[in-house]
């Protein structure tokens, strides 16, 4: 291989990597939790304006199987533990809000919702799968995060929340 | 030039490489995204390739090759 083929090769290279990089990456446990503030169902959603409580951000969109499914089990945690301090904030990833609101209309939501159709909060929190839960502390640092939701799920995502409940009281 | 030849496939082969975000996934996520995601589309296609290339079985389609079935 000649030194030019060999210096060309290393530049696509080089510009492959860079391309993967662009990637977002997950947040690490302790982390201070991105800020966001978004429309949402009932008025704009702000995560500062949940501090000192235990805050359970779900990234959700309509079109996804697992998130319709995590939706009865969000409004029992709502109901259960909210007046314990805990806040579930749904954030919809639906690049069309309209398919978000139908889908809210056939699957009722007691939790409060945000709409990010630009995606710059999943980003921001590296999310890597749908559904894509964080939960977060009372200080708004990361204490949990999970992807995916199955109906095995419910109970270990209830210890997580009912153990951090535990430590903030 | 020789490395401008070498590098301009690359770049265009690159340049169809996008990150598709989980969150982006919605119109993937669609029923006409899968195999079989249309009944009467699958049956169809499974009819005609019975017919035309005399490939029959494991679809539940008879066919003799003729078209005519």
């Amino acid at each position: 291989m000649s030194a030019r083929t060999t210096r060309v090769l290393r530049m696509a290279v080089v510009l492959a990597a860079a391309l993967e990089a662009s990637g977002a990456s997950a947040l690490d446990k302790g982390a201070a939790a991105p800020a966001f503030d978004l429309p949402g169902k009932d008025g704009a959603v702000q995560l500062a304006k949940y501090q000192g409580k235990l805050v359970y951000v779900d990234f959700w969109a309509s079109w996804c199987g697992p998130c319709r499914q995590s939706f009865p089990w969000m409004n029992e945690m709502q109901a259960k533990y909210g007046a314990r301090g805990l806040q579930v904030v749904g954030v919809n990833l639906d690049a069309k809000t309209d398919d978000a609101r139908r889908f809210l209309a056939e699957t009722p939501a007691r939790f409060a919702i945000a709409f990010d159709p630009a995606g710059a909060t999943p980003r921001a929190y590296g999310v890597k799968g749908m559904p894509s839960s964080v939960l977060i502390g009372p200080d708004g640092k990361v204490l949990y995060e999970h992807a995916g939701f199955k109906e095995a799920d419910r109970a270990e995502l209830e210890q997580v929340i009912k153990k951090a409940l535990g430590g903030a009281q | 030039m020789k490395a401008l030849v070498l590098i301009a496939p690359a770049l265009l082969a690159l340049a169809g490489c996008a990150t598709v975000q989980p969150w982006e996934k919605g119109k993937l996520a669609k029923p006409e995204m899968t195999f079989g995601g249309d009944k009467l589309e699958t049956r169809y296609t499974d009819h005609i390739t019975t017919s035309r290339e005399a490939a029959s079985g494991g679809a539940g389609v008879g066919g003799g090759g003729c078209g005519c079935n």
